[in-house]
């Protein structure tokens, strides 16, 4: 139980390791960087250097279904242990990693030919923060219709804890996200023209459906902040044949508002 | 230890119908708290519903308390808002980091036993169970390599930490097996120099064999069936200390969830013929 390694260096040594574990560069000497070196040459690094990049290609692969299936398991894990070298989780939840993943997959060279993968991953996003999100009650259309029409055109909507929009201005990403989620092939009629998407979460459920250029100015007014009348006149200068009356209606049904 | 648990389950999504559903004398389910800290939503109404039916212990593998830095202040508060809301029968972590500046490195990587780092796992420990406010069961880690630079052996340095921290331990006997054959040490005389009042838990899983390397070591796998030389180190364990809520631990090619139960029946005898030994003694 002699002290003999009061110099060793703990945080030193941790560095050390995860450089090793990533094959990074270890610029540093030291006690802790000398450890990790007669470490290293034993096979039981790789067990460790295996376990962290596949737990975190694994989490990714679990977040990202919908990319999964459409370029294939093999592609992905790849793909993925790219953006898990570059950026290792930041949180202790597994579920919440991922957040840059998309953006990785859209300046990614190797997947240019998918210009609509980056759109995929960021619905697989969305559909992961609805399922996360807080639990809030619902607006219900009974309380509004109890409002006086004066009443009504001045109130802010807030879009519930468990709610996202993306607008995908060039590819049918949603088209093509929610065959995947449907474990359906995607349509061989499928126009190729820009589309977007609501999540929204409904007794536990995620639910989506489309959503138009309208839809989505809509509801970016509302989390400005902007009352029904202003965010409606948003949306009908984008799409001026919106039938805001629908819009709201539907909206509400998919419990899109925090009551 | 006043928990009348005897053996459990850890719990799998893809069978929290079955778990709620499920109804046995000292049956309980464990997960990892990591899977359940989020805001809201479904996943926290499952672990509610299976809650509401049985026992739950909370078993986390990213406190990170054999690192330098003291355990992540947010991540304890959050820790102990799902503890406020499941009530869990037991909490345990690793000894073991995984967190370095402001990331987390998804594996319970290992750290020479000093006394230097015995006094920063202690203090960790220390500061986790008071914001938890409870008592929390260390578990001994899988090893894969050798380290000249240990003061302590592990079970003195676990021995030590629960003299200074009233924690408690969770004895992880397929670790044991899978460490003792890696490192070549005798596991029967790793169980018997822990002592029995500071075990409040222990673990069964099943292990492999790792293919890509010549040294033929065995790897803490969670995906498979518990090995016979498992159970015979579990017996003889059992027959040392008593009994002790175990859990059969599956992390990887879940099978069915009657597979598993059948698993637990074998722990749950096996503790409820212990139990029957120390009342007629």
């Amino acid at each position: 139980m002699s002290g003999v390694n009061t110099a060793f260096d703990q945080e030193q040594f941790q560095r050390a390791f995860l450089a090793a574990i990533y094959q990074a560069e270890q610029a540093h000497t030291g006690s802790g960087v000398e450890l990790v070196q007669q470490l290293r040459a034993q096979p039981g690094f790789n067990v460790y250097r295996n376990t962290v990049l596949k737990a975190s290609v694994d989490a990714l692969a679990a977040n990202y279904p919908s990319v999964v299936q459409l370029v294939g398991l093999d592609w992905f894990r790849a793909v993925a242990l790219i953006h898990v070298s570059q950026t290792p989780p930041e949180n202790v939840c597994l579920i919440e990693y991922g957040e840059q993943f998309a953006d990785f997959l859209r300046h990614f060279e190797g997947a240019a030919e998918l210009p609509y993968l980056a759109d995929v991953a960021v619905l697989d996003r969305d559909w992961t923060e609805c399922h996360i999100a807080a639990d809030t009650i619902a607006l219900d259309a009974a309380q509004l219709a109890a409002l006086a029409p004066q009443d009504l055109l001045t109130r802010v909507l807030q879009p519930a804890a468990a709610v996202r929009w993306h607008w995908s201005p060039t590819q049918p990403a949603y088209s093509i996200w929610q065959a995947q989620r449907g474990g359906a092939a995607v349509q061989d009629d499928l126009v190729w023209q820009g589309e977007g998407a609501l999540l929204s979460r409904v007794e536990g459920q995620v639910i989506w459906q489309p959503a138009s250029l309208g839809m989505c100015h809509f509801l970016d007014a509302c989390v400005a902040g902007d009352d029904l009348q202003s965010a409606a006149a948003r949306a009908m200068g984008v799409e001026p044949a919106l039938d805001v009356a629908q819009l709201l209606s539907s909206l509400i049904q998919a419990q899109v508002f925090a009551g | 230890m006043q928990t009348n648990l005897g053996a459990g389950l850890s719990l799998k999504p893809q069978h929290f119908g079955e778990a709620v559903q499920y109804r046995a004398g000292q049956m309980w389910f464990e997960v990892h708290p990591e899977n359940y800290l989020m805001a809201g939503g479904p996943r926290l109404a499952w672990l509610e519903a299976v809650r509401n039916q049985h026992q739950l212990s909370l078993h986390g593998v990213s406190l990170s308390l054999a690192g330098a830095a003291a355990p992540d202040q947010q991540h304890l508060q959050r820790l102990a808002n799902l503890i406020d809301r499941v009530q869990p029968a037991l909490i345990s972590e690793h000894l073991a980091w995984s967190t370095l500046d402001g990331h987390y490195f998804p594996d319970l990587l290992p750290m020479p036993r000093t006394n230097a780092v015995l006094d920063r796992v202690a203090a960790n420990i220390a500061q986790t169970q008071d914001t938890l406010k409870r008592r929390i069961a260390i578990e001994n880690p899988s090893h894969y390599l050798q380290m000249a630079q240990h003061d302590w052996s592990e079970t003195d340095f676990l021995t030590e930490l629960t003299r200074r921290t009233g924690c408690g331990l969770l004895l992880d006997v397929n670790n044991v097996y899978v460490s003792a054959h890696n490192l070549g040490y005798d596991a029967v005389a790793y169980l018997d120099a822990l002592p029995a009042t500071a075990i409040d838990e222990i673990h069964l899983a099943g292990h492999s064999e790792d293919h890509d390397a010549d040294a033929r070591l065995l790897i803490d796998s969670h995906d498979a069936a518990v090995a016979p030389a498992v159970w015979q180190l579990y017996r003889h364990l059992i027959g040392r200390i008593g009994p002790r809520p175990t859990l059969i631990e599956r992390d990887d090619k879940i099978p069915a969830f009657g597979e598993l139960l059948a698993e637990r029946e074998q722990a749950q005898q096996i503790l409820t013929a212990s139990g029957a030994e120390q009342c007629l003694a």
